[in-house]
């Protein structure tokens, strides 16, 4: 199908962008690879369409007090070769291969994962996994949202429709940080029917501070908190266990949610592996 | 006031072109109906299935999932300007060699993202051209064919045998 009708504007600056999304129904266009999806599939039908490409300074990778500040319109394709995400955020270069396809990774954007939200991508699960910030700047200034309160449900966050989400904040990763990723879809690059994204910290041979955040599996990620705590004690099985009452994934196209709740023990162990290093 | 209508001025295969297009146009109808390079094929439309390939600035993505009026200032190459180049000369005649083509339909979009592939330089493991190549779907080969095409190009371009 083909779009319906909208106006469009290519916004100069981060400030120009925020004063165009003051208008009735405006939708922000970043990379556009679920955007113009569903404009075509007419799912969403803005009047206007609020085009951030060419806002300058919003694709940087730069380290500053121990964290590393993720621009939201870098690209899959420049984080995939960012020497810096690589060394300083593992988990999200562990992600990326995962995302769909050389020519979406070229154009998709951090950020507009981010933003979006959807309840089966994998950077979202990451973002809540690694204890990020989002930084976003609106009509009334800059603030600081912090991961665990960024997602609100089924496509909802924390940004009100005249936010520009401007960067991801991460802590950098130490010796003792662990991380892990790993999804199960059914063709590489589709959409995860369960995804699991993991981080931990070290001490001597166990873990603590563990975040176990699924994806595909509810309206948004959803961290696994009892799981986590059984996997703080090295108790694996019962993290395992533990799915059963953190998860209710709803049935979908892809799974019924008896199949995804299996899956995700599945995943858990896989992790588990990995963030002891016995999969290294 | 927010327009609909937009005046925009990019190269398409190295030519200049200068159009007003409606902003809901995606590149590939702007493309195919604009300017009748028909190369780009239209699939699903919603970036699934990779027959809208085409070159944006260096980079192969999908030509339904951006817009005509992204494309200000823009150097767009299609599968025709590639292909009249003498670029993937080698890649067309291995592909024509081991029956990597049935129906043609994805044939434009699968030489672009294996011509991405392959100007890494090096040769690519069958496994990785099976990853870079996997959202560009075949319907009619089974993909065995073209990864021994794009396969054997790598071998030949790195100077190995055929």
């Amino acid at each position: 199908m083909k779009p319906a009708p909208f106006a469009y504007e290519r916004a100069r600056s981060l400030d120009h962008a925020i004063e165009l999304m003051g208008a009735e129904d405006a939708c922000l266009l970043a990379g556009g690879q679920s955007l113009i999806a569903t404009l075509n599939m007419r799912l969403s039908r803005p009047q206007l369409i609020v085009d951030i490409n060419r806002v300058s300074g919003l694709d940087r990778i730069a380290l500053s007090n121990g964290q590393i500040e993720i621009g939201a319109l870098v690209r899959y394709a420049q984080a995939e070769r960012s020497t810096e995400i690589a060394a300083h955020a593992p988990l999200i270069a562990k992600a990326l291969p995962f995302i769909g396809h050389p020519a979406i990774r070229n154009r998709g954007t951090i950020g507009g994962s981010i933003a979006f939200g959807d309840p089966a991508a994998e950077l979202p699960a990451c973002f809540v996994a690694l204890d990020g910030e989002a930084v976003i700047a609106g009509p009334s200034g800059i603030r600081v949202v912090k991961a665990d309160a960024f997602y609100k449900g089924l496509f909802e966050s924390a940004l009100t429709p005249r936010d520009v989400l401007t960067a991801i904040r991460i802590p950098v990763a130490t010796s003792e940080t662990r991380t892990a990723f790993a999804e199960l879809a059914r063709r590489h690059g589709d959409y995860a029917m369960v995804g699991l994204a993991a981080t931990a910290r070290a001490v001597g041979r166990a873990l603590s501070d563990v975040r176990l955040v699924f994806f595909g599996v509810g309206t948004m990620p959803v961290r696994a908190r009892t799981a986590e705590a059984a996997l703080a004690a090295g108790d694996v099985e019962a993290a395992v266990k533990a799915i059963s009452t953190d998860l209710d994934p709803p049935d979908d196209v892809q799974a019924s949610g008896a199949v995804k709740r299996q899956l995700a023990g599945v995943l858990l162990r896989r992790v588990a592996r990995q963030l002891t290093g016995e999969d290294a | 006031m927010s327009e609909r209508f937009h005046d925009i001025v990019l190269t398409v295969n190295g030519e200049d072109v200068r159009e007003r297009v409606d902003a809901r146009k995606t590149l590939v109808d702007f493309l195919r109906e604009d300017l009748s390079l028909t190369g780009s094929h239209v699939g699903c439309e919603h970036g699934v299935c990779g027959a809208c390939t085409v070159r944006v600035d260096g980079v192969v993505l999908r030509g339904c999932l951006m817009l005509a009026v992204q494309c200000d200032g823009a150097h767009v190459e299609t599968i025709e300007g590639v292909s009249d180049r003498g670029e993937i000369a080698d890649l067309q005649s291995a592909f024509e060699t081991r029956n990597a083509l049935q129906c043609g339909y994805c044939t434009p979009g699968m030489l672009l993202t294996a011509q991405e592939l392959l100007a890494r330089g090096g040769v690519p493991s069958r496994d990785e051209i099976r990853a870079h190549i996997s959202g560009n779907y075949c319907r009619c080969t089974g993909y065995q064919a073209i990864v021994d095409a794009v396969e054997a190009v790598a071998q030949a371009r790195a100077g190995g045998r055929r």
